[in-house]
Parts: structure tokens; sequence; C-alpha cells
């Protein structure tokens, strides 16, 4: 008995700040969801008009499309870029320090702001920039490029360089845990180093991959400022149409979108969340 | 040894350009703030100087830099200090079953992949209905910690996954209380573990964004501030001013990675007293 009231009081803390923080905030906006908004103030009633207009309009659906293309184009990038550099790292590095500086190595942006990191692309991408004057010099191109910046691209690039790591670092944890036997017994029996990556490394990785996949679709899903930044406000997600209705003090109508979005993140992850036990692969 | 195939070659080359496609456009910022004073956002250099770092300092040229350094560095030490004293608990407290820990435990996996603006706007929303003032200390730090404490947790669990329960068990066997047991052979046994929750709330907190935009009141935290610059600084300034936090936050970066290696030195300076007799 008295472990267990031990155990309550060491869960207590995050208990309160999740409820503070977390639920009390979720229900807020579901409730606020329901409210009306004058221009300059909300004020509370229970109505259906902030659903009935976002579900009524056409831009909320393309927005909607959007966002899962992001969410699509940057978790295949992401999961290729990942896995290869996961699977290097893991199988290829054999001395275990090389192996541990280059982990850090790839885990060390990730610990700096993504802002700075988003800033530090316009010097490579802009009209002017080094990725044009390059193509230019080699006689590749004789216009300088326009969409490199400020376009799907640029932002696809964004979101592949900000959340790579998400994918590397779950990836890597699980392969370092697959048994070398295993590996070793495959090529005594015979397999190629392909056979052996396609049926042995990869079903065994597949935990690594889930939570990868998790953290990025969700990060892409949920953002805002990157879409923003990175296409100069002249391309839209779901987030975005948050914060535009935020910059307009429409809170109840950013909430309404909020508990939309929400539920699509919460059920992509309840999907994916059926192929793996977190608790058990960390 | 035997020889490297040739796909070894191939993916090493691949993973030296995924770590230049990671820090070659870091670096080139990095370059472009030592522009001359007539220099602009692009490459070719105009002159070598540190015009822009000096341009920095001046109060008028961007707006509360300082101010805006001091806040989000007192909050990070202050989500820091939180984010390893209820990780720790909360891993603790994981380890025994407890009724209702699995639904905590959603609720902290729901905290990491909500979209960071619905906290901003739900916590925001919650403060402005209850007619008290948003503020970085209180309801920017309490959104900040939706973020910090999943990343605390997930690492206490992948720490006392791996923890040895005899160690435990010798020490109680040996007539220590609970207490002592955590203290003595608990806590020292996870100390590098926490250096890296340590490490993470910090960051975290003093990198984020998303979650303080809403929450952080009249005065902007660091990453707001940069933000609010992006919209109408058009020089290097801006340049020199993710230098600068960069810089501060490889020094930070480094210092928890010193703590870890000084800790494991130690410990094995210290730690085993094998074949010494009693």
């Amino acid at each position: 008995m008295t472990r267990t009231v031990t155990a309550w009081l060491q869960a207590a803390p995050l208990t309160l700040v999740l409820l503070c923080f977390l639920l009390a905030p979720i229900a807020m906006i579901v409730v606020v969801s329901f409210w009306g908004a004058t221009e300059y103030s909300i004020y509370p009633a229970f109505q259906f008009d902030n659903y009935a207009y976002l579900f009524g309009s056409e831009v909320t659906y393309r927005v909607f499309l959007a966002t899962f293309r992001y969410a699509a184009i940057t978790w295949a990038l992401t999961l290729a870029i990942g896995f290869t550099v996961a699977y290097f790292l893991a199988f290829h590095v054999r001395s275990q320090s090389v192996q541990i500086a280059l982990f850090l190595l790839c885990t060390i942006p990730f610990w700096t702001s993504n802002i700075i990191r988003m800033i530090s692309w316009i010097p490579f991408l802009g009209r002017n920039g080094i990725a044009n004057q390059t193509l230019i010099d080699w006689g590749l191109i004789e216009q300088p490029l326009e969409w490199l910046l400020y376009s799907d691209f640029s932002v696809i690039l964004a979101f592949v360089h900000l959340y790579t790591l998400f994918m590397v670092v779950p990836i890597f944890n699980t392969m370092m845990r697959i048994d070398p036997a295993l590996i070793e017994a495959a090529r005594d029996a015979g397999a190629t180093g392909y056979q052996t990556l396609r049926h042995v490394i990869v079903p065994l990785t597949k935990p690594g991959i889930m939570i990868g996949t998790i953290f990025v679709v969700t990060l892409v899903m949920g953002d805002f400022i990157t879409v923003r930044f990175m296409s100069g406000s002249q391309r839209a997600n779901v987030g975005r149409l948050i914060s535009n209705d935020i910059g307009l003090l429409q809170y109840p109508s950013a909430a309404a979108t909020a508990v939309v979005l929400l539920i699509t993140v919460l059920m992509v992850i309840g999907i994916l969340l059926r192929f793996v036990n977190i608790r058990k692969e960390l | 040894m035997e020889k490297r195939p040739l796909s070894f070659y191939i993916l090493a080359a691949f993973f030296g350009l995924f770590v230049l496609f990671l820090y070659g456009p870091t670096l080139t910022i990095g370059i472009l703030s030592f522009q001359g004073p007539q220099g602009g956002l692009t490459f070719p250099m105009n002159g070598v100087s540190t015009y822009w770092f000096h341009d920095l300092f001046r109060e008028q040229a961007v707006g509360d830099i300082w101010g805006a350094f001091r806040r989000s560095f007192g909050l990070g030490l202050m989500v820091m200090v939180t984010t390893v004293v209820v990780s720790v608990l909360a891993g603790l407290a994981f380890r025994k079953r407890f009724a209702g820990s699995a639904l905590v435990f959603y609720a902290a996996i729901t905290s990491l992949v909500i979209p960071s603006i619905l906290i901003s706007l739900g916590v925001g929303l919650i403060f402005n209905q209850l007619g008290l003032k948003v503020h970085w200390a209180t309801s920017g730090f309490g959104a900040q910690l939706t973020w910090t404490l999943p990343f605390g947790l997930l690492i206490m669990f992948a720490v006392f996954n791996r923890f040895d329960k005899s160690y435990e068990e010798a020490a109680r066997d040996q007539g220590a209380t609970a207490w002592q047991t955590i203290r003595h052979v608990v806590l020292p046994i996870i100390a590098p573990s926490l250096i890296g929750v340590a490490l993470f709330g910090f960051t975290l907190s003093y990198d984020e964004f998303a979650r303080t935009l809403l929450t952080a009141g009249s005065y902007n935290t660091l990453p707001l501030e940069i933000f609010g610059m992006t919209t109408n600084v058009t020089t290097p300034v801006i340049y020199a001013l993710g230098t600068l936090t960069t810089a501060f936050s490889l020094a930070i970066i480094a210092v928890f990675l010193l703590a870890v290696w000084v800790l494991g030195k130690r410990r094995a300076r210290h730690g085993s007293d094998a074949g010494r007799g009693v």
C-alpha cells in the first residue's frame, strides 16, 4: 500500500504539470471552439458556427491536403536519409569511440536554435545566393532559379534539415540493439549484404522507424513557423491557418481548427502506436 | 581486419554529405556575419570586419536582445532544474506499477506529439479568461515544461530499463532505508543520464519558439526576439546574432558533454576496488 502511495506522490508533479498546461489548455480550446467572436473580443456561447464555417470552406480541405503532402514528402526523405545514416553508423563504423563521436556530430544541431538554422538557408537559396551563383558559374543555368527560396522546395528542404535527426536517433538506437549473431547467421547461411539488410535488419529496425515516423509526422503536421518563414508566407498549412486566426484575434475560429488538427494528429499517432510499444523500445 | 567493402565508401561519402548538409548553412552565416560594413546578406564578402557584432551592442539597432537573452537564460535554468527533478521522480514512480500510470504515460506522449501552437493557444486563453497576465516565468515556463518533461521521462525510461536492480537489493540487504538507497545508490549510478536530461531541459527551453509565442507576454524570450528581427532586419546583424547564439549553444553543449566525461573518468578512478582486498 505505501508503495502505491509513494508512487503516486512521485508521479504527482508530472501529473500536475500535464493537468495544468496540457489537459486544461486542450479542454479550454475545445470549449472556446464553440464560442463566438466579434472583431476585438470573444464571448461564451454554444454554437457550431466555427465548425460550420471551417468545414464549409474549400480552403480548409486544400490546406489539410497540403499539410498531409508536406508530412508525406518529408517523411519519405527523412526516412531514406535517416536510415542510411544510422545504418552507416551502426554497421560500418567499427570503433566505438568513433561511433559515439559521429553520432554526437549528428545530434548536436538538435540542441541549437531552429530559427537560426532556418535563417541560415537564406544566403544559400536566395536569388543571388550560393546555389544560384554556383550553377551559373558552372554554366548549368543562365537565369537564377526563382523556386529555390520561398517555395515548397525550400519548405521541405528546411523540414528535412531540421527533422532528419528525429529519424537517425531512434533508428540508430534500435540497430545497436540487434544481436550481431543474427547478422553473422544470415551471412553464414549465404545471404548477400542486400539480403541481410532486406530480411534481417529492416524488419528488426521497424520499431525505431515507427518512433522516428511519429516524431517527424507530428512535428511537420503541427508546424506553422517553418512553412511561414521558408515560403515567405506564400504557402499555407493547418498551423498557419490557426496562427493567422490568432493574429486576427479570432480565437474561437482558431480553436475549432486546432481541435480538428489535434484529432487528425492523434488519429495518425493512434494508428502508428499500434505497430510499436514505445516503453519497451527505449 | 577484413577489407572494407565498396558499400562502406559509398555510405561514408553519403554520411559526409549529410554532415555538410547539417552544418554547411550554419557555417555560412558564421562566415557572413564577419561581412564588412557595406556587405549584404549573401556572398561576395565585402571586406572582413566585426562591424555587425559591434552593431548588436548598440541598443537602437536591434530590439532589446540582451534583456531577451537574460530572460531566455533564466527561463532555461528554471526549466532545466524542474525537468530534472520532476522527470527523476516520475521515472521512479513508473518503476512501480501504480493505478493510473497508463493514463499519465499517454498524457506525456500526447504532450510530446501535440502541435505546439495548441499549447500556446490553450494556455494563453486560460490565462486571459482567468484575468491573469501571461508572463514568460509563469505561463511561458509551464508551456515549455510540456515539451521538456516528456523528453526527460523517456530518457528516464531508457535509464531504468537498463538499471541493474541487484544494486538496490544489496543496499537494502545491508539495511539501507528507501531514501538512503535512492540517495547513495540509485542517484549516483544514474547521474550521467541526469546531465543528459538537464541538457535537454536547458537547450529545448532556450530555443523554444512555438510554445512560448502566446505565453511569454510583453517581454520576449530570445527566439521570439530573433523571429521578430527576421521580418524587419535586412542586414548581416541578424547573422551576427545567429552566430553568437549558436556559439553560446555549442558552449553549453560542450560544458554538459565535458561534465559527463569528467564524471565517467572519476568513476573509473574511484569506482572499482576489485582485487585490492578489504
